[in-house]
């Protein structure tokens, strides 16, 4: 499978996504719109309104991320070997030359972020800079560009987004019945909407954690595949792998993540150990490390 | 039964077309790739006239290593075919070794802030170069292995692609060049 057939699939599973997307918030909406008693019409107001919030925030959500990052833009002659190293990847992947931006933080991390080819950043902390070697960096640097050409940028801003939705729409459910109260006619139709009410409620409760579980479990297949073209990229996966090792053993948290920003990364910013059960793996935003490190020494 | 027959003839022409595109896709990719390489080999080509200008600067009796690299990079200037290009650009390579071999006998030369700057810009260059042709290389293998495998074989033979060549100096071709001081 070359790469570009990678990129198609990324591009088809995008819209599986989406797809599936729409079926679960449809479903949300004609219960919340049942359970509230006004109808769908309603629903569909809220819809309305939680998708415009949502999908202005697609175009603004680089700009979001960076901001809520400290993340400060350099040019060329503010770090020329950085700005090398990306330059060269980016001939080597056929790609334009994104953005380069800087966070001050002697944690080493990096992400990239962007909406398509043409608006992409890639972004590392100057611990990145400080503490690897450039054979090390070249091979983050490669996983960040692999990010940006496979479009799981696109694909991970998308997710996000719907994931925000399904939040936005189960907090407007909530709030409708603490103040509307909803007209409810006295009617037979009393009794299913009781039961609609208490689907809705356990909707509103579960809804954001199954999306989330969703983009999660999304954005941890995604590692696997920027390891490994990136390890393709350079030639040389010893260097992405070494880089890994650094970052296992370097205790430092990133202080600009947070949970909104955490699975952007290249590795998890909180360094939190979580103990192993396969529920616990539920909510990780990465593989492990060293199975990453694993399955690059054996490239 | 002619039904059946209708929907396998469809199926067939579908496939066809669909491999006939990603052949022809393929080959529109590897000639961007080219033009990738095309840009920084004329970056270098740009840039050895000065290099050699301040070499000569410091070391005026090196007219063998100046005739090297400019004939060198003539070469490659006048090189139409990608194994033409690749084989000049390998040439030129070896020549610009040796001019700056030649800077550890002069050390004002190798002090000089010029000589180091250009120095700098010939090693980005260069890796521009290596980068540039990995990705032309990749696009032309996975071009080729479609040509050579069922259906993409058929196709090509019917439509006429021919398999394309990868951008690198074989063995023989990289004899010739001489470093000579």
């Amino acid at each position: 499978m070359n790469i570009y057939s990678q990129i198609t699939a990324n591009k088809r599973k995008t819209w599986l996504i989406i797809f599936l997307f729409v079926i679960f918030i449809t479903t949300i909406l004609f219960v919340y719109g049942k359970a509230s008693g006004y109808g769908l019409e309603y629903a569909g107001i809220g819809l309305i309104f939680s998708g415009i919030m949502a999908f202005s925030s697609y175009y603004y959500s680089d700009k979001m991320i960076l901001g809520m990052s400290n993340a400060k833009q350099i040019q060329k002659k503010d770090n020329p070997e950085l700005f090398r190293t990306v330059e060269n990847l980016c001939i080597g992947a056929g790609i334009p030359m994104p953005k380069v931006y800087i966070i001050e933080d002697s944690a080493i991390n990096a992400f990239s972020t962007g909406r398509d080819l043409k608006h992409s950043v890639v972004c590392v902390t100057t611990g990145c800079l400080d503490r690897l070697n450039k054979v090390e960096l070249e091979g983050v640097v490669a996983h960040e560009l692999s990010h940006i050409r496979n479009y799981d940028i696109r694909l991970m801003a998308i997710v996000v987004i719907l994931v925000g939705l399904v939040a936005l729409l189960a907090d407007f459910f909530m709030r409708s019945l603490w103040y509307g109260g909803a007209k409810r006619e006295r009617s037979d139709r009393d009794n299913t909407q009781g039961i609609f009410l208490l689907i809705g409620i356990a909707f509103a409760l579960l809804s954001p954690l199954i999306a989330t579980l969703i983009q999660l479990s999304v954005s941890r297949k995604r590692e696997f595949l920027a390891d490994a073209s990136g390890a393709l990229l350079t030639r040389y996966p010893e260097g992405l792998a070494s880089a890994l090792e650094k970052i296992e053993v370097d205790t430092e948290p990133l202080e600009v993540a947070n949970n909104a920003t955490a699975h952007l990364y290249i590795a998890n910013p909180f360094k939190g150990k979580i103990m192993g059960s396969w529920f616990s793996h539920l909510f990780d935003t990465h593989p492990p490390i060293e199975e990453r490190i694993k399955i690059l020494r054996a490239m | 039964m002619g039904l059946t027959l209708i929907i396998i003839v469809v199926l067939v022409v579908l496939f066809a077309w669909s491999t006939y595109n990603s052949l022809a896709t393929g080959k529109v990719r590897i000639k961007e790739a080219l033009s990738g390489i095309d840009v920084q080999l004329k970056r270098r080509i740009d840039l050895v006239p000065n290099l050699v200008e301040t070499v000569k600067g410091y070391a005026k009796h090196e007219k063998e290593v100046f005739e090297n690299v400019t004939k060198a990079r003539a070469s490659l200037m006048n090189a139409d075919s990608t194994h033409e290009k690749a084989v000049s650009d390998n040439m030129l390579s070896g020549a610009l070794k040796s001019l700056i071999a030649v800077s550890e006998a002069y050390p004002d030369l190798k002090a000089s802030s010029n000589f180091m700057e250009l120095q700098e810009e010939l090693s980005d260059i260069e890796a521009k170069i290596a980068y540039a042709r990995q990705f032309f290389n990749t696009n032309v293998s996975s071009y080729n292995t479609t040509l050579v495998n069922f259906p993409g074989s058929v196709i090509g033979n019917m439509f006429g692609f021919k398999e394309e060549e990868f951008f690198e100096a074989t063995e023989e071709d990289k004899k010739p060049v001489k470093v000579a001081f």
